[in-house]
């Protein structure tokens, strides 16, 4: 065999090993990162105004974008969805395809991506610029854990505005579908809401979205609070950190939707 | 009544990784009350010294002893009730930018101490007072210049009123006056509270105008100590290249490069 | 941005939010209707459920009166047992019918219940004992095409005579 041919391709592996062992040892630092984050919430829970102060920055802020967003997917949903059920005569069950979709899917998915790119990057360049100009030094000479009083409230902000956000987003969405199925096109409003009403279920739509949407809230926070934490403190290592924050937790979130909906939407008969 | 130095430094070695020591065997001492000097040129250790100093690096050979324990094996309580009796003043001042220069003050006192905001406001009042910056007290970091924001981190590491102040580099991009002060205020501040100053810098004229003793590092080892008169007067060649600025001695001008014929490539004409 | 300030976009923001998850409870979703109203569970066995899935309604005269809870297989007797959740508002007598039915002409299936005569009422883990399997469209098609199959040969048959 071509002796530098194998040494090449040795090294490929090898390059391809490291990324994938440094990839699993980084996840492991996470976890651990998560884990004593969350043990010393204490003064984030306590000094509560701590933590308001940073639902203000992740959620309030996020409003805008979510409310809007929310209510063009609605309208989009509503026209998309019109345009393919009316050929099978089921117009009138728009509303339960806008609000099934929106409940089930759009709302925690897509208000995760929101936050993800709005709050989630903020984040992230907020805690990386705080180390890269020393100041979580300066709070640890002080004596001041920075994971506790800077890191901790950030995370029970996102976590909590996060399911806020997405019932905010699937409510637009609804209003949005209202508006174009029934006000624009012309479908009958009264079939709009029972047909909505009777499919769709509190405990298994509903329930099930936000317990997606807190899922997601960890997911994202978690990452953007790390990937800050352990930005390389130069510009271009909190311009990187950032961009993994938004790349990394996009993916989390599309996977781990999958995964939650095939734990819970199972349906029918399946056993 | 001899006490014993607030610091002592006993052999210690240490590197960010195994392959390359940043300090090898740094013995140093620094008594009670005293303004102490670490210079030496960037990259020499100096830094990571005041680190190790700050126990926020372990040496990995020797031990340091910091007001009184060894900075080894401290559980977090301990290490955080001595980082309490000491203040850091970092290069760039490293003040929070979300908050005013009265609360940037404010917040180990916050943090540390349980008292009633009008006490609070007194204390820090004066100690914007003392680094003449009282009228600044609601402005933002981001509003300030780099020598008044240098100023409010020093009266933010004195809020606790520390036995032991750190500085890393202080001088660095500062314009004579604010220079002026600063130099002006770590004696000052030294002498008011009673406490212990160490200095990193590569200012040397001004600081062996300010200190009581200095050491010089270089590659990780102290190479030459004194009292600021003994050192302007030594003969040490590192000493005298540093102190009098000479381009050339032990530290070459130029950084080790092959023949400079070869790489001109006149050999090979 | 002082703090009271925060505190009370804060606060309209958590408001907004849980309105919003509240509008999508009871607009949106079934929560107004009678998830927490008491129930009685019955169960009925089925040669063939079709399509007929958990939480199908159970509709008499039209009006839901319950949904469908847990659908088995009974290995012994080779039907399907259906437990069905209804409504302790309404009572039925114990020979009341239970058919699958489907909503419209493809629509979901759900169970219809035929109110029969009997004096006493069912009570909660009775059995009913008459029900009326699924329509499968196959075997509906494909008897179609028999008995088309059979006129045809009649037909054929008759001028032969």
């Amino acid at each position: 065999m071509n002796l530098p041919m194998v040494a090449a391709l040795r090294s490929r592996l090898e390059a391809l090993g490291s990324t994938f062992t440094s990839a699993i040892w980084r996840l492991g630092f996470a976890s651990r990162f998560l884990g004593y984050l969350v043990i010393h919430s204490g003064t984030a829970l306590r000094r509560f105004r701590l933590t308001v102060a940073e639902i203000y920055f992740a959620g309030v802020l996020s409003l805008i974008i979510i409310l809007v967003s929310g209510l063009f997917v609605g309208m989009v949903l509503a026209l998309q969805g019109y345009d393919t059920l009316q050929r099978f005569g089921a117009s009138e069950s728009l509303g339960v395809l806008v609000a099934l979709s929106l409940v089930r899917e759009l709302g925690p998915v897509v208000a995760g991506l929101l936050f993800a790119s709005r709050a989630g990057s903020a984040i992230t360049a907020e805690i990386g610029l705080m180390k890269a100009t020393e100041q979580i030094s300066a709070m640890e000479m002080m004596a001041v854990d920075p994971i506790a009083r800077v890191v901790a409230p950030r995370f029970w902000g996102g976590v909590l505005s996060m399911p806020l956000l997405a019932a905010l987003f699937s409510a637009m969405g609804v209003f949005g579908g209202y508006l174009v199925g029934v006000q624009l096109i012309g479908v009958d409003a009264g079939a709009f809401w029972s047909q909505m009403q009777a499919a769709v279920d509190v405990r298994q739509d509903i329930l099930n979205g936000v317990i997606k949407s807190v899922v997601f809230g960890i997911a994202v926070t978690w990452i953007s609070v790390f990937e800050g934490y352990d930005a390389v403190p130069t510009a271009e290592g909190v311009s990187r950190a950032t961009t993994r924050t938004v790349v990394t937790s996009s993916l989390a979130i599309l996977a781990l939707d999958f995964v939650l909906t095939a734990l819970m939407f199972t349906g029918g008969n399946a056993r | 009544m001899q006490q014993s130095p607030i610091v002592e430094i006993d052999r210690i070695s240490f590197g960010y990784d195994a392959a390359r020591p940043v300090l090898r065997e740094v013995s140093v001492s620094i008594p009670r009350g005293s303004v102490v000097g670490i210079m030496g040129q960037s990259g020499c250790g100096k830094t990571t010294l005041l680190r190790i100093i700050a126990a926020a690096y372990l040496p990995s050979a020797g031990t340091a002893t910091v007001l009184g324990r060894a900075t080894s094996g401290l559980e977090r309580d301990d290490l955080y009730a001595m980082r309490r009796k000491m203040g850091m003043l970092f290069q760039f001042g490293a003040l929070f930018t979300d908050l005013s220069v009265y609360e940037n003050v404010a917040f180990p006192l916050r943090e540390h101490a349980r008292l009633p905001e009008d006490m609070l406001r007194d204390l820090v009042m004066m100690k914007l007072q003392a680094v003449g910056l009282r009228g600044a007290a609601d402005l933002m970091p981001t509003e300030l210049s780099g020598g008044m924001a240098r100023r409010v981190a020093l009266a933010r590491s004195i809020a606790l009123d520390p036995q032991l102040i750190l500085y890393d580099e202080p001088f660095t991009g500062l314009d004579p006056i604010s220079f002026g002060v600063i130099v002006r205020l770590i004696r000052s501040l030294n002498d008011s509270l009673g406490a212990t100053s160490v200095i990193v810098t590569h200012d040397v004229q001004e600081a062996l105008g300010v200190v009581d003793y200095v050491y010089f590092m270089a590659a990780g080892r102290v190479i030459a100590q004194g009292r600021p008169d003994e050192v302007r007067k030594s003969s040490e060649p590192f000493v005298d290249q540093f102190v009098n600025g000479r381009p050339d001695g032990p530290v070459p001008f130029h950084y080790p490069a092959p023949d400079y014929g070869a790489d001109l490539e006149l050999a090979a004409a | 941005m002082n703090r009271s300030t925060i505190d009370l976009w804060v606060g309209i923001f958590v408001a907004a939010g849980l309105a919003g998850l509240l509008f999508l409870a009871l607009k949106v979703g079934n929560l107004a209707s009678f998830s927490t109203a008491q129930t009685y569970q019955v169960d009925a066995k089925f040669a063939n459920i079709g399509g007929l899935k958990i939480r199908a309604p159970i509709k008499s005269a039209g009006v839901v009166v319950g949904r469908v809870s847990d659908v088995r297989f009974d290995n012994e007797s080779y039907e399907a047992i259906v437990r069905m959740t209804l409504d302790s508002a309404y009572q039925f007598p114990r020979d009341t019918t239970a058919k699958i039915l489907t909503s419209g002409l493809l629509g979901e299936q759900y169970v219809g219940l035929e109110a029969g005569g009997d004096g006493v009422m069912l009570k909660n883990g009775d059995r009913l004992r008459l029900t009326q399997s699924a329509v499968v469209l196959e075997n509906l098609i494909s008897q179609f095409l028999f008995n088309k199959a059979a006129e045809g040969k009649d037909a054929a048959k008759e001028p032969a005579k």
